[in-house]
Protein backbone atom coordinates (compact mmCIF):
# COMPACT_ATOMS: atom_id res chain seq x y z
CA UNK A 1 0.00 0.00 0.00
CA UNK A 2 1.43 3.22 -1.12
CA UNK A 3 2.12 5.64 1.58
CA UNK A 4 1.82 8.60 -0.62
CA UNK A 5 -0.54 8.92 -3.87
CA UNK A 6 1.50 9.23 -6.79
CA UNK A 7 1.20 10.34 -10.27
CA UNK A 8 -0.55 8.23 -12.92
CA UNK A 9 -2.59 11.13 -13.94
CA UNK A 10 -1.78 10.75 -17.82
CA UNK A 11 -2.98 7.47 -17.97
CA UNK A 12 -6.43 8.62 -16.12
CA UNK A 13 -9.80 8.93 -17.78
CA UNK A 14 -11.16 12.15 -17.80
CA UNK A 15 -13.73 10.78 -15.45
CA UNK A 16 -11.49 9.43 -12.97
CA UNK A 17 -9.23 12.40 -13.29
CA UNK A 18 -11.40 14.72 -11.18
CA UNK A 19 -12.00 12.72 -8.55
CA UNK A 20 -8.46 11.64 -8.40
CA UNK A 21 -7.38 15.10 -8.29
CA UNK A 22 -10.19 15.92 -5.71
CA UNK A 23 -8.93 13.61 -3.31
CA UNK A 24 -5.00 15.28 -3.86
CA UNK A 25 -5.48 18.69 -4.64
CA UNK A 26 -8.22 19.72 -2.93
CA UNK A 27 -6.90 19.12 1.12
CA UNK A 28 -3.79 20.94 -0.14
CA UNK A 29 -5.09 24.24 -1.91
CA UNK A 30 -7.95 24.14 1.37
CA UNK A 31 -4.78 23.78 4.12
CA UNK A 32 -2.90 27.12 2.35
CA UNK A 33 -5.88 29.45 2.08
CA UNK A 34 -6.93 28.36 5.35
CA UNK A 35 -3.95 29.54 6.94
CA UNK A 36 -3.75 32.31 4.61
CA UNK A 37 -7.21 33.58 5.62
CA UNK A 38 -7.44 32.30 9.25
CA UNK A 39 -10.31 30.05 10.61
CA UNK A 40 -12.71 32.68 10.95
CA UNK A 41 -12.58 32.76 7.32
CA UNK A 42 -13.07 28.58 6.92
CA UNK A 43 -15.75 28.72 4.60
CA UNK A 44 -14.23 31.41 2.19
CA UNK A 45 -11.44 29.24 1.87
CA UNK A 46 -13.59 26.41 0.81
CA UNK A 47 -15.97 27.93 -1.49
CA UNK A 48 -13.36 29.21 -3.35
CA UNK A 49 -11.80 25.51 -4.00
CA UNK A 50 -14.45 24.08 -4.64
CA UNK A 51 -15.38 26.71 -7.15
CA UNK A 52 -12.41 26.02 -8.20
CA UNK A 53 -13.32 21.99 -9.31
CA UNK A 54 -16.68 23.25 -10.66
CA UNK A 55 -15.08 25.32 -12.98
CA UNK A 56 -12.57 22.25 -14.14
CA UNK A 57 -15.02 20.01 -14.59
CA UNK A 58 -17.10 22.29 -16.41
CA UNK A 59 -14.25 23.41 -18.76
CA UNK A 60 -11.85 19.97 -19.12
CA UNK A 61 -15.29 18.50 -20.62
CA UNK A 62 -15.88 20.86 -22.93
CA UNK A 63 -12.29 22.01 -24.03
CA UNK A 64 -10.19 18.65 -23.32
CA UNK A 65 -7.94 18.32 -20.20
CA UNK A 66 -5.25 21.24 -19.70
CA UNK A 67 -1.28 19.77 -20.24
CA UNK A 68 -0.46 19.96 -16.37
CA UNK A 69 -4.22 19.38 -14.35
CA UNK A 70 -2.68 20.58 -11.23
CA UNK A 71 -1.19 23.76 -12.13
CA UNK A 72 -4.35 24.97 -13.94
CA UNK A 73 -6.36 23.83 -10.68
CA UNK A 74 -3.38 25.78 -8.60
CA UNK A 75 -3.72 28.93 -10.74
CA UNK A 76 -7.00 29.18 -10.78
CA UNK A 77 -7.66 28.98 -7.39
CA UNK A 78 -5.03 31.55 -6.97
CA UNK A 79 -7.05 34.11 -9.36
CA UNK A 80 -10.38 33.45 -8.10
CA UNK A 81 -8.70 34.33 -4.15
CA UNK A 82 -7.07 37.75 -6.20
CA UNK A 83 -10.63 38.11 -7.35
CA UNK A 84 -12.12 37.69 -4.16
CA UNK A 85 -9.88 39.65 -2.15
CA UNK A 86 -10.16 42.54 -4.30
CA UNK A 87 -14.28 42.17 -4.82
CA UNK A 88 -15.33 41.45 -0.95
CA UNK A 89 -14.12 43.95 1.95
CA UNK A 90 -13.25 40.67 3.49
CA UNK A 91 -9.78 42.12 1.95
CA UNK A 92 -9.42 45.56 3.30
CA UNK A 93 -10.93 45.14 6.81
CA UNK A 94 -9.23 41.65 7.36
CA UNK A 95 -7.39 40.00 5.69
CA UNK A 96 -4.49 43.16 4.53
CA UNK A 97 -4.74 43.95 8.13
CA UNK A 98 -3.75 40.81 9.53
CA UNK A 99 -1.33 39.73 7.07
CA UNK A 100 0.62 42.04 5.13
CA UNK A 101 0.18 44.90 7.43
CA UNK A 102 -1.92 46.91 5.09
CA UNK A 103 0.40 48.47 2.88
CA UNK A 104 -0.21 45.80 -0.51
CA UNK A 105 -3.11 45.45 -2.87
CA UNK A 106 -4.88 42.02 -3.57
CA UNK A 107 -3.26 41.36 -6.36
CA UNK A 108 0.40 41.23 -4.45
CA UNK A 109 -0.64 38.88 -2.15
CA UNK A 110 0.89 36.02 -2.82
CA UNK A 111 -0.71 32.27 -2.74
CA UNK A 112 2.22 30.32 -2.02
CA UNK A 113 0.86 26.16 -3.53
CA UNK A 114 4.48 25.23 -3.20
CA UNK A 115 4.98 21.98 -2.14
CA UNK A 116 6.79 23.05 1.30
CA UNK A 117 4.06 25.72 2.14
CA UNK A 118 1.30 22.81 1.53
CA UNK A 119 2.90 20.72 4.18
CA UNK A 120 3.51 23.85 6.55
CA UNK A 121 -0.28 24.60 5.93
CA UNK A 122 -1.40 21.12 6.63
CA UNK A 123 0.48 20.58 9.39
CA UNK A 124 -1.11 24.24 11.05
CA UNK A 125 -4.05 22.96 10.09
CA UNK A 126 -3.93 19.64 12.05
CA UNK A 127 -2.72 21.30 15.04
CA UNK A 128 -5.75 23.53 14.90
CA UNK A 129 -8.23 21.21 14.25
CA UNK A 130 -6.82 18.89 17.04
CA UNK A 131 -8.54 21.65 19.56
CA UNK A 132 -9.75 20.30 22.79
CA UNK A 133 -12.80 22.65 22.13
CA UNK A 134 -14.46 20.10 19.86
CA UNK A 135 -15.14 16.42 20.88
CA UNK A 136 -12.69 13.57 19.30
CA UNK A 137 -16.08 12.32 16.80
CA UNK A 138 -15.78 16.27 15.27
CA UNK A 139 -11.96 16.30 15.46
CA UNK A 140 -12.02 12.98 13.02
CA UNK A 141 -14.89 14.26 11.28
CA UNK A 142 -13.12 17.54 10.05
CA UNK A 143 -9.49 15.99 9.77
CA UNK A 144 -10.93 13.79 7.31
CA UNK A 145 -13.33 16.86 5.51
CA UNK A 146 -10.65 19.50 5.38
CA UNK A 147 -6.81 17.42 5.98
CA UNK A 148 -7.73 14.33 3.52
CA UNK A 149 -10.42 15.73 0.97
CA UNK A 150 -13.54 13.33 2.04
CA UNK A 151 -16.92 13.98 1.05
CA UNK A 152 -19.93 14.35 3.56
CA UNK A 153 -21.48 11.27 2.30
CA UNK A 154 -17.71 9.30 2.54
CA UNK A 155 -17.81 10.29 6.26
CA UNK A 156 -21.61 10.04 6.75
CA UNK A 157 -20.99 5.77 5.18
CA UNK A 158 -17.93 5.51 7.76
CA UNK A 159 -19.93 6.60 11.03
CA UNK A 160 -22.74 4.51 9.81
CA UNK A 161 -25.03 7.64 9.93
CA UNK A 162 -26.20 10.13 7.11
CA UNK A 163 -25.30 13.10 5.68
CA UNK A 164 -27.14 15.44 7.46
CA UNK A 165 -25.81 14.37 10.76
CA UNK A 166 -22.37 14.78 9.60
CA UNK A 167 -23.01 17.84 7.94
CA UNK A 168 -24.31 19.54 11.28
CA UNK A 169 -21.36 18.12 13.03
CA UNK A 170 -18.62 19.57 10.52
CA UNK A 171 -20.87 22.69 10.85
CA UNK A 172 -21.06 23.11 15.04
CA UNK A 173 -16.99 21.74 15.14
CA UNK A 174 -16.28 24.83 12.97
CA UNK A 175 -18.02 27.52 14.20
CA UNK A 176 -16.68 26.47 17.53
CA UNK A 177 -13.11 26.74 16.24
CA UNK A 178 -14.19 29.99 15.21
CA UNK A 179 -15.72 31.51 18.27
CA UNK A 180 -12.45 30.11 20.23
CA UNK A 181 -10.52 32.36 17.50
CA UNK A 182 -7.81 29.24 17.04
CA UNK A 183 -4.80 30.08 15.21
CA UNK A 184 -3.81 27.94 11.89
CA UNK A 185 -0.17 29.07 12.18
CA UNK A 186 3.36 26.72 12.32
CA UNK A 187 3.46 24.70 15.37
CA UNK A 188 5.91 26.42 17.76
CA UNK A 189 7.96 24.68 20.41
CA UNK A 190 5.52 24.83 22.93
CA UNK A 191 2.32 23.81 20.76
CA UNK A 192 4.09 20.40 20.01
CA UNK A 193 4.24 19.80 23.90
CA UNK A 194 0.93 20.60 24.71
CA UNK A 195 -1.18 19.68 21.23
CA UNK A 196 0.99 17.19 19.76
CA UNK A 197 -0.23 14.49 22.18
CA UNK A 198 -4.03 15.64 21.12
CA UNK A 199 -3.00 15.49 17.74
CA UNK A 200 -1.82 12.21 17.84
CA UNK A 201 -4.99 10.98 19.23
CA UNK A 202 -7.03 12.07 16.41
CA UNK A 203 -4.44 10.66 14.04
CA UNK A 204 -4.61 7.01 15.69
CA UNK A 205 -8.80 7.24 16.04
CA UNK A 206 -8.96 7.75 12.38
CA UNK A 207 -6.35 5.33 11.27
CA UNK A 208 -8.75 2.89 13.57
CA UNK A 209 -12.10 4.34 12.11
CA UNK A 210 -10.59 2.68 8.73
CA UNK A 211 -9.37 -0.25 10.77
CA UNK A 212 -12.23 -1.09 12.88
CA UNK A 213 -15.04 0.58 11.40
CA UNK A 214 -18.15 -1.76 10.60
CA UNK A 215 -18.55 -0.16 7.19
CA UNK A 216 -19.25 -2.68 4.56
CA UNK A 217 -17.04 -0.27 2.20
CA UNK A 218 -13.70 -1.60 2.13
CA UNK A 219 -12.23 0.59 -0.80
CA UNK A 220 -13.01 3.56 1.62
CA UNK A 221 -11.60 1.89 5.10
CA UNK A 222 -8.47 1.16 3.33
CA UNK A 223 -8.27 4.58 2.35
CA UNK A 224 -8.80 6.38 5.90
CA UNK A 225 -6.10 4.16 7.08
CA UNK A 226 -3.62 5.69 4.48
CA UNK A 227 -4.96 8.95 4.88
CA UNK A 228 -4.20 8.36 8.81
CA UNK A 229 -0.31 7.07 7.60
CA UNK A 230 0.00 9.94 5.29
CA UNK A 231 -0.61 12.18 8.26
CA UNK A 232 1.56 11.01 10.47
CA UNK A 233 3.90 10.46 8.19
CA UNK A 234 4.00 14.30 7.77
CA UNK A 235 4.69 14.72 11.18
CA UNK A 236 7.55 11.92 11.58
CA UNK A 237 9.21 13.97 8.39
CA UNK A 238 9.20 17.25 9.94
CA UNK A 239 12.16 17.81 12.19
CA UNK A 240 10.19 20.27 14.83
CA UNK A 241 7.63 17.30 15.23
CA UNK A 242 9.27 14.18 14.69
CA UNK A 243 9.28 13.26 18.13
CA UNK A 244 9.46 9.54 19.77
CA UNK A 245 5.99 8.69 20.01
CA UNK A 246 5.16 10.06 16.21
CA UNK A 247 7.64 7.15 15.08
CA UNK A 248 6.21 4.35 17.73
CA UNK A 249 2.60 5.36 16.33
CA UNK A 250 3.92 5.27 12.60
CA UNK A 251 5.31 2.23 13.62
CA UNK A 252 1.99 0.79 14.92
CA UNK A 253 0.03 1.72 11.79
CA UNK A 254 2.42 0.09 9.42
CA UNK A 255 2.37 -3.19 11.21
CA UNK A 256 -1.55 -3.50 11.48
CA UNK A 257 -2.00 -2.34 7.55
CA UNK A 258 0.31 -5.49 6.70
CA UNK A 259 -2.57 -7.38 7.35
CA UNK A 260 -4.90 -5.42 5.77
CA UNK A 261 -4.91 -7.79 2.42
CA UNK A 262 -5.25 -10.63 4.94
CA UNK A 263 -7.56 -9.59 7.09
CA UNK A 264 -10.35 -9.01 5.02
CA UNK A 265 -12.70 -11.63 2.60
CA UNK A 266 -14.04 -11.26 -0.49
CA UNK A 267 -17.18 -9.83 1.96
CA UNK A 268 -15.04 -7.37 3.74
CA UNK A 269 -15.82 -9.43 6.86
CA UNK A 270 -13.04 -10.04 9.26
CA UNK A 271 -10.59 -13.16 9.15
CA UNK A 272 -9.17 -14.04 12.69
CA UNK A 273 -5.41 -13.74 13.31
CA UNK A 274 -4.85 -17.41 13.77
CA UNK A 275 -6.87 -17.65 10.19
CA UNK A 276 -5.15 -15.25 8.34
CA UNK A 277 -3.08 -16.24 5.34
CA UNK A 278 0.55 -14.94 6.52
CA UNK A 279 1.89 -14.88 2.92
CA UNK A 280 -0.65 -12.08 2.12
CA UNK A 281 0.96 -9.98 4.92
CA UNK A 282 3.17 -7.27 3.40
CA UNK A 283 6.51 -7.53 4.35
CA UNK A 284 7.52 -4.01 3.05
CA UNK A 285 4.96 -2.52 5.40
CA UNK A 286 6.80 -4.76 8.34
CA UNK A 287 10.26 -3.71 7.76
CA UNK A 288 9.09 0.26 7.35
CA UNK A 289 7.18 -0.65 10.87
CA UNK A 290 10.18 -1.76 12.42
CA UNK A 291 12.57 0.99 10.84
CA UNK A 292 10.76 3.62 12.69
CA UNK A 293 9.85 1.07 15.82
CA UNK A 294 14.16 1.64 15.69
CA UNK A 295 13.79 5.59 15.88
CA UNK A 296 11.11 5.14 18.64
CA UNK A 297 13.33 3.84 20.78
CA UNK A 298 15.61 7.20 20.79
CA UNK A 299 15.03 8.79 24.03
CA UNK A 300 13.77 7.37 27.42
CA UNK A 301 9.72 7.93 27.02
CA UNK A 302 7.65 4.94 26.28
CA UNK A 303 4.06 5.81 25.34
CA UNK A 304 0.89 3.96 24.68
CA UNK A 305 2.37 3.96 21.15
CA UNK A 306 5.80 2.18 21.90
CA UNK A 307 4.11 -0.67 23.64
CA UNK A 308 0.92 -1.02 21.39
CA UNK A 309 4.21 -0.90 18.17
CA UNK A 310 5.51 -3.67 19.91
CA UNK A 311 3.00 -5.90 20.76
CA UNK A 312 1.78 -5.46 17.50
CA UNK A 313 5.43 -6.10 16.43
CA UNK A 314 5.30 -9.56 18.44
CA UNK A 315 1.85 -10.30 15.97
CA UNK A 316 4.21 -10.36 13.01
CA UNK A 317 5.65 -13.52 14.09
CA UNK A 318 2.82 -15.79 13.59
CA UNK A 319 4.51 -18.88 15.29
CA UNK A 320 3.17 -19.25 19.13
CA UNK A 321 6.21 -19.69 21.21
CA UNK A 322 6.68 -18.67 25.03
CA UNK A 323 8.81 -16.14 24.54
CA UNK A 324 6.03 -14.01 21.90
CA UNK A 325 3.25 -14.55 24.76
CA UNK A 326 5.47 -13.57 27.77
CA UNK A 327 6.66 -10.65 25.76
CA UNK A 328 3.29 -9.60 24.68
CA UNK A 329 1.89 -10.34 28.03
CA UNK A 330 4.54 -8.16 30.17
CA UNK A 331 3.51 -5.27 27.29
CA UNK A 332 -0.43 -5.47 27.96
CA UNK A 333 0.79 -5.66 31.76
CA UNK A 334 2.75 -2.21 31.39
CA UNK A 335 0.07 -1.03 28.70
CA UNK A 336 -2.73 -1.18 31.35
CA UNK A 337 -0.65 0.70 34.30
CA UNK A 338 -0.78 3.43 31.51
CA UNK A 339 -3.94 3.42 30.55
CA UNK A 340 -6.69 1.44 30.94
CA UNK A 341 -9.01 0.03 28.46
CA UNK A 342 -11.50 -2.72 28.55
CA UNK A 343 -10.21 -4.28 25.03
CA UNK A 344 -6.37 -4.49 26.35
CA UNK A 345 -7.69 -5.98 30.03
CA UNK A 346 -9.23 -8.85 27.61
CA UNK A 347 -6.56 -8.91 25.09
CA UNK A 348 -3.96 -8.95 28.40
CA UNK A 349 -6.00 -12.00 29.30
CA UNK A 350 -5.99 -13.54 26.42
CA UNK A 351 -1.77 -13.28 26.10
CA UNK A 352 -2.07 -14.61 29.78
CA UNK A 353 -3.87 -17.91 29.08
CA UNK A 354 -0.95 -18.10 26.59
CA UNK A 355 2.07 -17.67 28.87
CA UNK A 356 0.61 -18.69 32.17
CA UNK A 357 -2.11 -21.36 31.27
CA UNK A 358 -5.75 -21.05 30.76
CA UNK A 359 -6.48 -21.74 34.66
CA UNK A 360 -5.08 -18.36 35.74
CA UNK A 361 -6.82 -17.00 33.03
CA UNK A 362 -10.03 -17.96 33.56
CA UNK A 363 -10.01 -16.59 37.24
CA UNK A 364 -8.09 -13.58 36.00
CA UNK A 365 -10.89 -13.18 33.50
CA UNK A 366 -13.34 -13.94 35.60
CA UNK A 367 -12.71 -10.66 37.79
CA UNK A 368 -12.93 -8.16 34.76
CA UNK A 369 -16.70 -7.81 35.00
CA UNK A 370 -17.88 -6.88 31.53
CA UNK A 371 -20.60 -8.67 31.40
CA UNK A 372 -22.13 -6.73 29.20
CA UNK A 373 -19.22 -6.84 27.18
CA UNK A 374 -19.64 -9.60 23.69
CA UNK A 375 -15.52 -9.89 23.38
CA UNK A 376 -15.66 -10.50 26.97
CA UNK A 377 -17.91 -14.05 26.74
CA UNK A 378 -15.87 -15.08 23.50
CA UNK A 379 -12.77 -14.84 25.48
CA UNK A 380 -14.01 -16.95 28.49
CA UNK A 381 -15.88 -19.62 25.52
CA UNK A 382 -12.09 -19.62 24.05
CA UNK A 383 -10.76 -20.18 27.73
CA UNK A 384 -13.16 -22.55 28.21
CA UNK A 385 -12.73 -24.77 25.59
CA UNK A 386 -10.98 -28.29 26.11
CA UNK A 387 -11.75 -27.78 29.97
CA UNK A 388 -15.42 -27.26 30.49
CA UNK A 389 -16.78 -27.11 26.76
CA UNK A 390 -20.58 -26.90 28.65
CA UNK A 391 -19.38 -23.73 30.22
CA UNK A 392 -17.47 -22.65 26.97
CA UNK A 393 -21.17 -23.35 25.03
CA UNK A 394 -23.01 -20.67 27.23
CA UNK A 395 -20.37 -17.95 27.11
CA UNK A 396 -20.61 -18.24 23.10
CA UNK A 397 -24.60 -18.41 23.53
CA UNK A 398 -24.03 -15.09 25.82
CA UNK A 399 -21.74 -13.50 23.41
CA UNK A 400 -24.21 -13.67 20.14
CA UNK A 401 -26.85 -12.80 22.07
CA UNK A 402 -24.75 -9.76 23.10
CA UNK A 403 -23.41 -8.74 19.27
CA UNK A 404 -25.24 -6.43 16.76
CA UNK A 405 -22.93 -7.77 13.88
CA UNK A 406 -24.50 -10.35 11.68
CA UNK A 407 -20.37 -11.32 10.49
CA UNK A 408 -19.76 -11.44 14.50
CA UNK A 409 -22.82 -13.62 15.10
CA UNK A 410 -22.17 -16.29 12.49
CA UNK A 411 -18.24 -16.64 13.28
CA UNK A 412 -19.62 -17.39 16.82
CA UNK A 413 -22.24 -20.04 15.94
CA UNK A 414 -19.40 -21.48 13.92
CA UNK A 415 -17.51 -22.02 16.63
CA UNK A 416 -19.84 -22.87 19.09
CA UNK A 417 -21.12 -25.62 16.89
CA UNK A 418 -17.93 -27.08 16.34
CA UNK A 419 -17.99 -28.07 20.44
CA UNK A 420 -21.22 -29.04 20.27
CA UNK A 421 -21.00 -31.87 17.80
CA UNK B 1 -14.71 4.96 44.57
CA UNK B 2 -12.14 5.36 47.40
CA UNK B 3 -7.82 5.39 46.82
CA UNK B 4 -6.11 2.95 49.48
CA UNK B 5 -2.21 2.75 49.56
CA UNK B 6 -0.66 -0.74 49.73
CA UNK B 7 2.16 -0.49 51.54
CA UNK B 8 4.35 -3.46 50.63
CA UNK B 9 6.66 -4.22 54.00
CA UNK B 10 9.17 -7.33 54.05
CA UNK B 11 11.88 -9.24 56.80
CA UNK B 12 15.17 -8.09 56.29
CA UNK B 13 18.16 -10.38 56.34
CA UNK B 14 21.02 -9.27 56.00
CA UNK B 15 22.97 -12.74 55.81
CA UNK B 16 20.55 -13.81 53.36
CA UNK B 17 22.27 -14.78 49.63
CA UNK B 18 21.10 -12.24 47.02
CA UNK B 19 18.55 -13.64 44.82
CA UNK B 20 19.87 -14.90 41.09
CA UNK B 21 19.15 -12.69 37.85
CA UNK B 22 16.72 -15.79 37.09
CA UNK B 23 15.03 -14.96 40.34
CA UNK B 24 15.04 -11.35 40.03
CA UNK B 25 13.36 -11.87 36.73
CA UNK B 26 11.38 -14.38 37.94
CA UNK B 27 10.16 -11.75 40.48
CA UNK B 28 9.65 -8.86 38.27
CA UNK B 29 7.34 -11.33 35.97
CA UNK B 30 5.48 -12.36 39.05
CA UNK B 31 5.00 -8.12 40.22
CA UNK B 32 4.15 -7.04 36.38
CA UNK B 33 1.47 -9.78 36.28
CA UNK B 34 -0.04 -9.16 39.67
CA UNK B 35 -0.06 -4.99 38.84
CA UNK B 36 -1.08 -6.25 35.46
CA UNK B 37 -3.87 -7.69 36.72
CA UNK B 38 -5.40 -5.38 39.42
CA UNK B 39 -4.80 -2.59 35.97
CA UNK B 40 -6.60 -4.90 34.32
CA UNK B 41 -9.73 -4.71 36.23
CA UNK B 42 -9.34 -0.83 36.64
CA UNK B 43 -8.37 -1.42 39.96
CA UNK B 44 -4.85 0.02 40.04
CA UNK B 45 -4.25 3.99 40.12
CA UNK B 46 -0.45 4.16 40.34
CA UNK B 47 1.64 0.83 40.08
CA UNK B 48 4.05 3.21 43.06
CA UNK B 49 7.63 2.80 42.93
CA UNK B 50 9.96 0.04 45.16
CA UNK B 51 12.07 1.67 47.40
CA UNK B 52 16.08 0.97 47.92
CA UNK B 53 17.14 -0.69 50.96
CA UNK B 54 19.38 2.49 52.03
CA UNK B 55 17.72 4.97 54.42
CA UNK B 56 18.22 7.64 57.13
CA UNK B 57 15.44 7.99 59.77
CA UNK B 58 15.61 11.66 60.63
CA UNK B 59 14.64 12.76 64.57
CA UNK B 60 14.26 15.39 67.10
CA UNK B 61 17.07 17.05 67.79
CA UNK B 62 18.97 16.84 65.13
CA UNK B 63 19.39 13.03 65.43
CA UNK B 64 19.78 10.76 61.87
CA UNK B 65 20.19 7.15 62.27
CA UNK B 66 21.42 5.14 59.42
CA UNK B 67 19.02 2.85 58.02
CA UNK B 68 15.79 2.21 59.34
CA UNK B 69 15.80 -0.72 60.52
CA UNK B 70 18.13 -0.05 63.87
CA UNK B 71 14.65 -0.70 65.72
CA UNK B 72 12.84 -2.77 63.36
CA UNK B 73 13.28 -5.75 61.42
CA UNK B 74 10.85 -5.04 58.90
CA UNK B 75 11.28 -2.40 56.16
CA UNK B 76 9.26 -0.92 53.46
CA UNK B 77 9.83 -2.29 50.18
CA UNK B 78 7.67 -0.17 48.18
CA UNK B 79 3.89 1.08 47.36
CA UNK B 80 0.97 1.56 45.19
CA UNK B 81 -2.02 2.98 45.25
CA UNK B 82 -5.50 0.86 44.21
CA UNK B 83 -9.13 1.78 43.71
CA UNK B 84 -11.82 0.01 45.87
CA UNK B 85 -15.19 0.67 47.25
CA UNK B 86 -14.27 -0.49 50.41
CA UNK B 87 -11.55 -1.45 53.31
CA UNK B 88 -12.22 -5.40 52.69
CA UNK B 89 -12.28 -5.16 48.86
CA UNK B 90 -9.00 -3.15 49.15
CA UNK B 91 -7.82 -6.11 51.23
CA UNK B 92 -8.92 -8.51 48.71
CA UNK B 93 -6.99 -7.18 46.26
CA UNK B 94 -3.80 -7.31 48.71
CA UNK B 95 -4.21 -10.98 48.25
CA UNK B 96 -2.28 -11.73 45.53
CA UNK B 97 0.36 -9.53 46.24
CA UNK B 98 3.81 -11.12 45.63
CA UNK B 99 5.69 -10.20 48.35
CA UNK B 100 3.41 -12.16 50.84
CA UNK B 101 5.30 -15.25 48.87
CA UNK B 102 8.19 -13.98 50.58
CA UNK B 103 6.91 -14.07 53.73
CA UNK B 104 6.25 -9.98 53.85
CA UNK B 105 2.49 -8.28 54.64
CA UNK B 106 0.80 -5.40 52.90
CA UNK B 107 -0.60 -3.12 54.93
CA UNK B 108 -3.82 -1.61 53.35
CA UNK B 109 -4.75 1.89 54.39
CA UNK B 110 -7.12 4.35 52.63
CA UNK B 111 -6.39 7.97 51.42
CA UNK B 112 -8.07 10.49 52.99
CA UNK B 113 -8.74 13.54 50.88
CA UNK B 114 -8.89 17.01 52.01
Amino acid sequence: MPLQHCGGILFMEENELIPHLFRTEYRKIIAVLCKLFGIEHIEIAEDITSDTFLRASELWGIKGIPENPTAWLYTVAKNKTKDYLKHHSLFSQKIAKDIQHNTITADEIEIDLSGKNINDSELAMMFAICDPCINAEAQIGLALSLLCGFGVEEIADAFLTNKEVIYKRLTRAKQKLKTQCIQIAGPGANDINNRLPLVLVTLYLLFNEGYYSASQNSALRRDFCVEAMRLTLLLAENDTTAKPEVHALLALMCFHASRFEARLNQEAEIILYEDQDETLWNRELIDRGRYYLNLASRGTDVSKYHLEAAIAWWHTNKEDTQEKWEGILQLYNKLLQTAYSPIAALNRTYALAKANGKEQAIAEAEKLQLNSNHLYHSLLGNLYTGLDNKRAVQHYQTAIGLTKSRTVKAALTQTMNRLMY
Amino acid sequence: MKEFLLIFRMQVDANAVPPSPEQMQASMKQWQDWLGGLAAQNKLSAAGNRLGMEGSVVKPAGVVTNGPYVEITEVIGGYSIIKADTLEEAAGLAKGCPILAVNGNVEVRQIMTM
